[in-house]
């Protein structure tokens, strides 16, 4: 069933690019029908999920040989918190790809690897092997550098290297500390459930240490963190709408889904050791990327920024909830709980907001904050839909960013107070510049040369509608996904 | 005299001689005839190498070793050449003696196997000197256009330098230990006998001239002139084959030394981030394709000098070595057979926009260049992740972080060849050369893909193969 998920838009791109002679609109059928049908498997795996206290970690796991030799092995299997990232993965990418692309140029191509990027997507986030999981996470660096440097605009080929280097340097220190990890058990394996119960590198200092320095910077570079965040805001910028939409909602997610399975369950005692520095790094994010957000003047590079600022809270909390071995577990499951309802959050607010930002693009070419305003007289709906998703972005209560910051911070608190008060900061700023934005885009005076701007046409609106809905049903009832995530943290944080 | 151990040597040579005296009595249209007389020599030598699976022992007195480092080795030389003569006949459409071509190719190759099977000094002197001889020929077989002399006249001259280096290692180390079988210099370097500072520098005079033939540091320059300048035939065998035949030859002569003597192991592993540094740095702003792969190819050998420096340090030496040539032979014949698909096309501004003109080609090349890079899911990065694997599991994991910073280097190089093809503004009609190179550059770019795949068999037979002497 996993498999099928990750291979039904796998083998949707590769019909696109056999079937020559397809027109747009039927070539974006294609595509929303395919990843339709993957986010189907996901909805029969979770329908099939066993929330209760004595479920196995994993479930729906699947398993065929590759290369024995080397222990991988094709594995996939799911637990509460995997699961609910690639169903939030499943529903942006058919939001995006829904989406009206934004220069309609070899719309087949482009669909194509949009739902590569899907296949991979879905299969990093599914997958129980770490080879293969390092396989995805590179070839998510391919789909992005093709779909920015293509179909992006400015000097979108100049970021779209950019994006693919830094990222690749961060996979590439990835990759030796999984071969660092993997040689310390014997014989060696990369199935992650083996690696999760031998905990290989306990007790070994200096090891373990650089092993987890290997790790944390490279997901650091994907999530990102400051310092090494400098290649999201061009790439960002340059990117079409939707291809943003999935670079923050899904790409930036596998840098933080990775810290979790893989340093924070795999080496406790060493990640234990270098919680707090993790956590100082995190709160400089925070503070760095809502500082650098407040002062922008460029729509795509602000909420760019602000991503910065929201995954440095997703790791601030996993740091917080790896900081101990024992003791305080419902703070840290809480701490943990919140992190992944940030990631599923942040991955559909940003989602919609990018969305916007594109369709501001789309409109007008320009994504300058002080070219526009007034815009609430004569784009009504868009307003509506942009103020949804600003106040998610900066946690008002009711929607799906307050669900996660609440958690965050009861849990952070508990084990590093004086982060948490400095974080709390951050939320203050986030606040100021989305009410700023909002401000500056749609109150005041309406320029004269936007005076014919358009409202959301019906297929943008229905996808933004479906977005925020989500945000609002999480808002108000995150029962059904606070059990799905618990389950999983509750495994993970008693070992 | 156990001539059978020589059989797929002997059918190589036959096929030379049949294949010269064809080209020198058959018409001019009928030159490429000469090619199919290569081929079916080489088929041939495969399956005469293929009835020596399993075999582990030296032959001929103690100078040829047959064994599974040589088997594979000879194997991939075998093949690459038989990919290289796919690409010929079309090239050398216009060239009305091209017959002889083929002669050459196949004595090449010939040294080259000769190289990995060598079992002693001076059998080793013979296969390089027989290797670069032809060599020169290949890369200057253009007479009449001067970069493809200059590309031979280099090679020349870096190659008379390198094996007068050679011949003064291997004397040394002959006068020192009074042998020059590689089984009497192991039993006599095993005991700690002979160790002395020259026969350290003829270790290292003896690896210098090897390097030339692997195209690493300090014998690297004459690579790049020849990627450019020679036929894209000639670059793509020169490239590839000689590199095969030293990467063992190199091996062999490296692991007769025990690793606790005379620190071979961190000069090897000095050489290697030597080449695979210069080979990336210069390649990063190279405007013109093949050369830039020229320098790739330097860094790739760079990469490879990794799995030698841990020959005998972890147990998976040989088998990333192994792994690690192969992939590196397919994904660089993959790249040339694109530009001798393209004839020649060479100046990185001529790749603009090639994938809305030639959208296989433009695929094709990507991948090749994917596989360089070692992205999954190309055989590339399986070739990476057994050498990394082995060199960190060596004790070498500044090497393997080395490498890895080399990598993010060579991705620049690579994307911006990628960026071009397929974002820039395409020319009005990209002329190709015929439906053989296309199917060539087809079959290669499947390879790609196809032997990550199954590169579980690889790993078992490359894993059972031993490299004399034990």
């Amino acid at each position: 069933m996993l498999t099928l998920a990750i291979l039904i838009p796998m083998l949707g791109a590769l019909a696109l690019i056999i079937l020559p002679s397809l027109s747009q609109s039927n070539a974006r059928i294609l595509a929303i029908g395919a990843s339709t049908l993957s986010f189907l498997m996901l909805l029969i795996v979770w329908a099939r999920f066993d929330t209760s206290v004595d479920a196995p970690a994993f479930q729906a796991f699947a398993e065929a040989a590759w290369i024995p030799s080397l222990g991988v092995a094709w594995r996939v299997g799911v637990d509460g918190m995997s699961l609910a990232l690639s169903l939030m993965s499943g529903v942006l990418f058919i939001a995006c790809i829904s989406w009206p692309m934004e220069n309609p140029e070899r719309p087949r191509v482009y669909y194509a690897w949009f739902l590569f990027l899907e296949s991979v997507s879905l299969g990093l986030f599914l997958v129980l092997d770490l080879l293969i999981f390092y396989v995805f996470f590179d070839l998510s660096l391919v789909g992005m550098f093709f779909l920015i440097g293509r179909w992006g605009h400015g000097d979108a080929e100049r970021a779209a290297l950019k994006f693919f280097i830094y990222t690749l340097a961060g996979s590439l220190a990835i990759l030796l500390a999984i071969i660092g990890l993997v040689l310390s058990v014997d014989p060696i394996t990369f199935d992650m459930r083996a690696l999760i119960a031998a905990q290989p590198l306990a007790g070994m200092d200096l090891r373990g240490g650089l092993i987890l320095l290997g790790f944390l910077v490279g997901f650091a570079v994907k999530a990102p963190l400051f310092p090494v965040h400098t290649w999201l805001p061009p790439a960002h910028v340059m990117a079409p709408g939707p291809v943003s939409a999935i670079l923050a909602g899904v790409l930036l997610k596998m840098g933080t889904y990775g810290i979790v399975r893989i340093p924070f369950q795999m080496m406790r005692e060493t990640f234990a050791d270098y919680a707090l520095a993790l956590a100082i790094v995190a709160l400089a994010s925070i503070l760095w990327g809502a500082i650098v957000a407040l002062g922008q003047t460029n729509l795509k590079r602000r909420i760019a920024y602000t991503s910065v600022n929201h995954m440095g809270y997703t790791v601030m909390e996993i740091a917080a909830a790896g900081a101990l071995l024992t003791g305080a577990e419902g703070a840290r499951e809480m701490a943990l709980t919140g992190a992944v309802v940030e990631m599923v959050a942040h991955g559909l607010i940003t989602g919609a907001l990018f969305l916007i930002a594109g369709g501001f693009w789309a409109r007008s070419e320009t994504y300058d904050l002080n070219a526009f305003g007034g815009l609430a007289n004569v784009a009504p709906r868009l307003t509506m839909a942009a103020v949804i998703a600003a106040f998610a972005s900066l946690g008002l209560p009711g929607l799906a960013g307050f669900v996660a910051e609440v958690q965050i911070f009861v849990g952070t608190f508990a084990v590093f107070p004086w982060i948490a008060a400095i974080g709390l900061l951050g939320i203050l700023i986030t606040a100021a510049l989305f009410l700023r934005l909002l401000q500056q885009l749609f109150f005041g005076d309406l320029p004269k040369d936007h005076e014919g701007f358009p409202d959301v046409s019906l297929r943008e609106g229905t996808v933004l509608a479906a977005l925020l809905a989500l945000v609002v049903l999480i808002g108000i009832y995150p029962r059904w996904l606070l059990d799905l995530i618990g389950s999983a943290t509750s495994a993970i944080i008693g070992g | 005299m156990p001539i059978g151990d020589v059989a797929p040597e002997i059918s190589i040579i036959v096929a030379a001689v049949l294949a010269l005296l064809f080209a020198a009595f058959a018409p001019r249209r009928m030159q490429a005839g000469s090619a199919l007389i290569a081929l079916a020599g080489i088929a041939i030598a495969v399956a005469l190498l293929l009835a020596q699976l399993g075999e582990t022992r030296f032959t001929f007195s103690g100078t040829w070793a047959l064994d599974g480092a040589s088997l594979w080795a000879r194997l991939m030389i075998l093949i690459s050449t038989a990919f290289c003569i796919l690409l010929s006949p079309g090239w050398f459409r216009t060239d009305p003696r091209h017959g002889e071509y083929y002669t050459i190719l196949l004595l090449g190759a010939l040294g080259a196997m000769a190289m990995a099977g060598a079992g002693d000094l001076l059998q080793l002197v013979i296969a390089v000197l027989l290797s670069s001889v032809t060599g020169y020929t290949l890369a200057a077989w253009h007479r009449d256009w001067a970069l493809s002399v200059e590309a031979g006249m280099k090679y020349f001259l870096m190659g008379a330098l390198a094996n007068a280096l050679l011949i003064t290692g291997v004397t040394l180390i002959l006068g020192l230990l009074s042998s020059s079988e590689y089984a009497d210099i192991a039993t006599a370097l095993k005991l700690g006998n002979g160790l002395s500072p020259l026969l350290f520098v003829g270790f290292a005079l003896t690896i210098t001239g090897v390097a030339f033939k692997l195209g690493a540091v300090p014998a690297h320059a004459w690579l790049p002139d020849v990627a450019e300048g020679a036929p894209v035939p000639s670059a793509a065998f020169l490239t590839v084959v000689p590199k095969i035949g030293a990467a063992i030859a190199l091996a062999r002569l490296v692991q007769l030394v025990p690793p606790e003597f005379l620190g071979l192991r961190p000069l090897i592993a000095v050489l290697a981030v030597a080449t695979m540094t210069l080979g990336n740095l210069a390649a990063l702003w190279q405007d013109d394709l093949r050369r830039l792969i020229g320098w790739s190819s330097v860094a790739q050998a760079g990469y490879l000098l990794m799995a030698i420096t841990v020959l005998g340090l972890s147990p998976d030496a040989l088998t990333a070595l192994l792994v690690f040539v192969a992939s590196y032979a397919i994904g660089n014949l993959t790249a040339f057979a694109v530009v001798a698909h393209l004839r020649g096309r060479t100046a990185l501004n001529d790749y603009d926009g090639l994938a809305k003109r030639r959208p296989v080609a433009a695929a094709a090349l990507v991948i090749a260049f994917l596989s360089l890079v070692g992205i999954p899911p190309t055989v590339g990065f399986l070739g990476k992740l057994t050498l990394f694997i082995a060199t960190i599991d060596g004790g070498y994991t500044w090497l393997a972080v080395v490498a890895a910073a080399n990598t993010v280097a060579s991705l620049f190089y690579y994307a911006r060849v990628m960026g071009r093809v397929y974002f820039g503004v395409p020319p009005e009609n990209v002329a190709v050369m015929g439906r053989l190179s296309c199917s060539a550059m087809w079959i290669a770019a499947i390879t790609v893909i196809v032997s990550s795949v199954l590169v579980e068999t690889a790993i078992v037979a490359f894993g059972l193969s031993q490299l004399l002497p034990i």
